[in-house]
């Protein structure tokens, strides 16, 4: 990487060519502004080691400032597993540029080389969160809250020293010192798109290593990192009570309703309640609940029929492939049910009006606030430079879910008590009820087998789309947009074009089938709201098209690893699929009612390489005992952080696989608490052997790629184990039995 | 007033005697590291160290505390990261980490009573503790790494 030359302009710095909008100084520390945001995922980490070898610095003189709307760029969402793929070419060109302004030459140095797992904690003092972290509580409680914050952690610390490890030509520290001092003597409105950037990729000293994440000490000590953790002078809490149902619109609220402590904020079936203490204000809610009046109506399709409804649904035909394929041998259909993000935390913002009321900042867990920004600036008529946001950390996201809502929600409040932060919580049930949902989705697949080989291959798959993200399809489509007064509708979500698709993420197969016909059917009926979580339709496509080559391998008499490697030519895709086979023992004997089975894809037919073989044991109840994962992600920045995504994307699949649904009636989602909307605990969550194979290609993203195989290595898996085919999601002890019935 | 103590502090606290004891903790105390996960004592995310015993807080009233032993995760690393935190780091064993807090309590109170488990026992040991992010299998291998005597 360190001969690189750095001449294509990428286009997030097109994009954002300011040289200050990328880069600034303080404390003799480079501060590197992006745009993208922690998820849970580690990119924070991750861009900080591509930063620190860009810049030719040690990752303690960088840091990275996450996204705000008033500074930094706009790198649109966090989202699709692209902020590696999107930023790295970003921050390398401004690296290059940097040390070519601040004129160190291209030797690319450092004093830093690859450190170790020892070095923990060395990131403490991470600043990328709000400094209003550091303002809480009740200043009478001092006395508490001096157990936190800067405790020693000099026993965790003692690794420091060994640290430097000299490598070449490395800058010593005064050399450094100088050079930051330089870097922060640049003009910031130098126009990078301007500059004739020659200079070399930088070093790679840091990116490949297994930088320790910066914001594990907070979380695992308790410290204050959340946006539910930040407590400004000032703090108000805020509830919204939102409507019993789907379609429901409020008839009434008591003349003088009144609650102790709070100030109800009410406009058309938007209702709230906003107070200094969070006990009074959660009792004014429940208060507010049993006080309010509501108009219901059964919108909701059956439960038990969503491929039928959704294949009798009104719905846009997209045609991906249009061959002429001769009759099918074979045919199968497959199903999954609506799935929800159901993150530990619920959604939270919080929001201060100006005094004046004539401007809002919010702080928001958001996937993309400047979408965010325009959104909220388009829903209450404001010009966008009364909306400002910035990133502030909550429980994981995988993808569209309340987070935009909460932050307009927090807006709506925080408007009744101008110049006070509101601190906006969604509750458990609002958080499973209401956040948007991962579709249902249903699909035919049929194929032509001709001796050994599939020489014909039709797919159609029906689902609502998979992207209703704020500002889409016109609206601001945040969900109180629709309850307020005069508010209108959010309309259905829409499918995101291709090559990526959403309904028909991944729906080609990688596999040299022959002639094809491939459709996807987005149905435009929106009864209950859809969105796009973890890999969007990729996971139930993949699910469907690996499920049907194991069909395919039995009629011909062919072992699934046998069949799938006869038809992928792509060698970074055979190179997975035999690796892990060979790390699973493929082939080899399994005990009485353990089944084995694969699950191979290609993330989006474009980025990451995934094969899964996953083993069950088929009891009294199904449990996926291990997942072996290999995986070609290209270059890899942070090894141990891959493995942690691939690892925690594949057990956060087994659970979509084998216990979620979401459950509702004609009216309203009844899963709304995690006994009635289950998923994988401790004692069920499978071991996880992952592989990375070596690669100096483009980086991919690790976070979505695991989803898809690994459904598909579990139906596999199960149908090796009873020799039962499953096709209908989730694989439960019952729906097992159901396919036992309903086999001929 | 209920009177209780909080991290080895004797506190008073002014608040209705059905207040949650989670609310009491990150409202009238200041002290945020127990998270709100879901109110209802399903998801774990909130519990902390009652006379020994690791429970959530959020649903537990106020009045349930008065003159009890309250310890929370910031309790647990008064006087630095304890062993539990420690391993969790060295593991890194996060992804989002917001449930945290409550897996260091009940692994901590668990390795009390149980020094030297299994896999399964600390599994098991979890089970009231939910993950999201799939990060189950680092962190019990933490917690194993986390028991007295075993190597760092």
């Amino acid at each position: 990487m360190t001969t690189t030359s750095q001449r294509t302009l990428p286009g997030h710095v097109e994009a954002n060519p300011r040289l200050g909008t990328w880069i600034s100084v303080a404390d003799g520390i480079v501060e590197v502004h992006v745009g993208k945001v922690e998820l849970g995922q580690g990119i924070l980490t991750a861009l900080h080691q591509i930063a620190a070898d860009a810049l030719g610095l040690p990752p303690e003189r960088v840091r990275i400032r996450t996204a705000r709307t008033e500074s930094g760029p706009d790198q649109g969402l966090t989202a699709g597993s692209m902020s590696v793929q999107e930023t790295a070419p970003a921050l390398r060109y401004v690296g290059a540029a940097v040390r070519q302004l601040a004129e160190v030459g291209d030797a690319g140095r450092s004093v830093v080389s690859r450190r170790s797992q020892s070095d923990l904690l060395n990131h403490q003092g991470d600043p990328s969160q709000s400094d209003l972290l550091n303002h809480q509580g009740d200043p009478s409680q001092s006395d508490l809250l001096n157990h936190q914050g800067d405790r020693s952690q000099s026993d965790l610390l003692n690794h420091q020293d060994d640290r430097l490890n000299q490598q070449g030509d490395l800058l010593n520290h005064a050399e450094i010192t100088d050079y930051v001092d330089r870097i922060g003597g640049l003009n910031p409105e130098t126009n990078l798109a301007g500059l004739d950037v020659v200079g070399h990729a930088g070093p790679t000293l840091v990116v490949g290593t297994d930088l320790p994440r910066v914001d594990i000490p907070d979380k695992v000590l308790g410290r204050p990192r959340f946006v539910s953790d930040l407590r400004p002078p000032g703090l108000m809490h805020g509830r919204v009570l939102r409507p019993p149902s789907a379609a429901a619109s409020l008839r009434a609220v008591p003349e003088g309703w009144a609650a102790p402590g709070v100030e109800l904020v009410r406009d058309g079936s938007f209702l709230g309640v906003v107070g200094e203490r969070e006990d009074d204000v959660d009792r004014a809610l429940a208060a507010l609940a049993a006080a309010a009046v509501w108009d219901e109506h059964d919108t909701l399709p059956d439960e038990d029929d969503l491929a039928g409804w959704l294949r009798s649904a009104a719905s846009d035909p997209t045609e991906v492939a249009v061959d002429v394929v001769p009759e099918r041998t074979r045919t199968a259909t497959y199903s999954k049910p609506y799935l929800v993000h159901a993150s530990i935390a619920p959604s939270c913002a919080m929001a201060r009006w100006a005094e004046d009321g004539a401007a809002v900042h919010v702080w928001s867990h958001s996937q993309g606030i400047h979408r965010l920004r325009l959104a909220i600036a388009d829903a209450l008529g404001l010009d966008l430079e009364a909306v400002s946001l910035e990133h502030a950390e909550n429980a994981g996201c995988y993808g569209h879910n309340g987070a935009d809502d909460a932050a307009f929600d927090a807006v709506l409040l925080a408007r009744a008590v101008p110049g006070r932060p509101v601190l906006l919580r969604w509750s458990r049930a609002d958080e499973l009820g209401w956040a948007p949902l991962s579709p249902a989705m249903t699909s035919t697949v049929s194929a032509r087998l001709v001796d050994g080989r599939i020489d014909g291959w039709s797919y159609d798959v029906w689902s609502q789309g998979h992207a209703s993200r704020p500002g889409y399809a016109g609206h601001p489509g945040l969900l109180a947009t629709a309850h307020v007064a005069g508010g209108t509708p959010l309309p259905p979500a829409s499918d995101p074009p291709g090559p990526s698709f959403g309904s028909l993420r991944n729906a080609v197969p990688l596999y040299d089938v022959g002639p094809r016909a491939i459709t996807g059917h987005v149905v435009t009926e929106a009864p209950l709201r859809a969105s796009a979580m973890r890999s969007l339709g990729g996971f139930f496509n993949v699910f469907a098209i690996e499920s049907f080559l194991d069909e395919l391998a039995a009629e011909a008499g062919l072992d699934p690893v046998e069949l799938r490697l006869a038809h992928l030519t792509d060698p970074r895709a055979r190179a997975v699929v035999e690796r892990v086979a060979d790390e699973s023992a493929w082939g080899s004997a399994l005990p009485e009612s353990v089944g084995r089975g694969m699950g191979f894809a290609r993330y989006k037919n474009l980025g990451a390489y995934c094969a899964i073989v996953a083993e069950v044991e088929a009891g009294t109840e199904l449990r996926v005992r291990r997942l072996v994962i290999a995986a070609d992600l290209g270059l890899v920045i942070n090894p141990d952080g891959a493995r942690n995504q691939l690892s925690g994307g594949a057990v956060q699949a087994t659970s979509w696989t084998t216990v979620e649904r979401v459950r509702f009636d004609r009216r309203r989602v009844t899963s709304t608490d995690w006994e009635t909307y289950s998923i994988l605990r401790f004692p069920t969550a499978p071991r996880v052997d992952v592989h990375l194979l070596d690669s100096d290609q483009p980086p991919l993203g690790a976070g979505e790629c695991a989803q898809g195989p690994t459904a598909a290595a579990i139906a596999n898996a199960v149908h090796a184990a009873l020799g039962v085919r499953v096709r209908d999601l989730p694989l439960t002890s019952e729906a097992i039995v159901r396919a036992i019935e309903e086999s001929p | 007033m209920t009177a209780f103590t909080v991290n080895g502090v004797r506190v008073e606290v002014d608040r209705p005697d059905d207040t949650p004891l989670l609310t009491v903790l990150r409202d009238a105390l200041g002290l945020v590291g127990s998270r709100f996960g879901c109110g209802q004592g399903l998801c774990g995310a909130c519990m902390v160290l009652l006379d020994g015993k690791a429970v959530p807080s959020c649903d537990i009233p106020l009045w349930q505390v008065a003159d009890a032993d309250v310890v929370t995760v910031e309790g647990l690393a008064a006087e630095g990261p304890n062993p539990v935190q420690q391993s969790l780091i060295r593991h890194q064993a996060a992804q989002c980490g917001y449930c945290l807090s409550g897996i260091v309590v009940a692994a901590t109170a668990f390795l009390d009573q149980e020094p030297e488990p299994s896999a399964e026992q600390v599994a098991q040991a979890l089970e009231r503790n939910l993950c999201r992010c799939g990060t189950h299998q680092r962190i019990v291998q933490a917690v194993l790494d986390a028991r007295s005597g075993a190597p760092a």
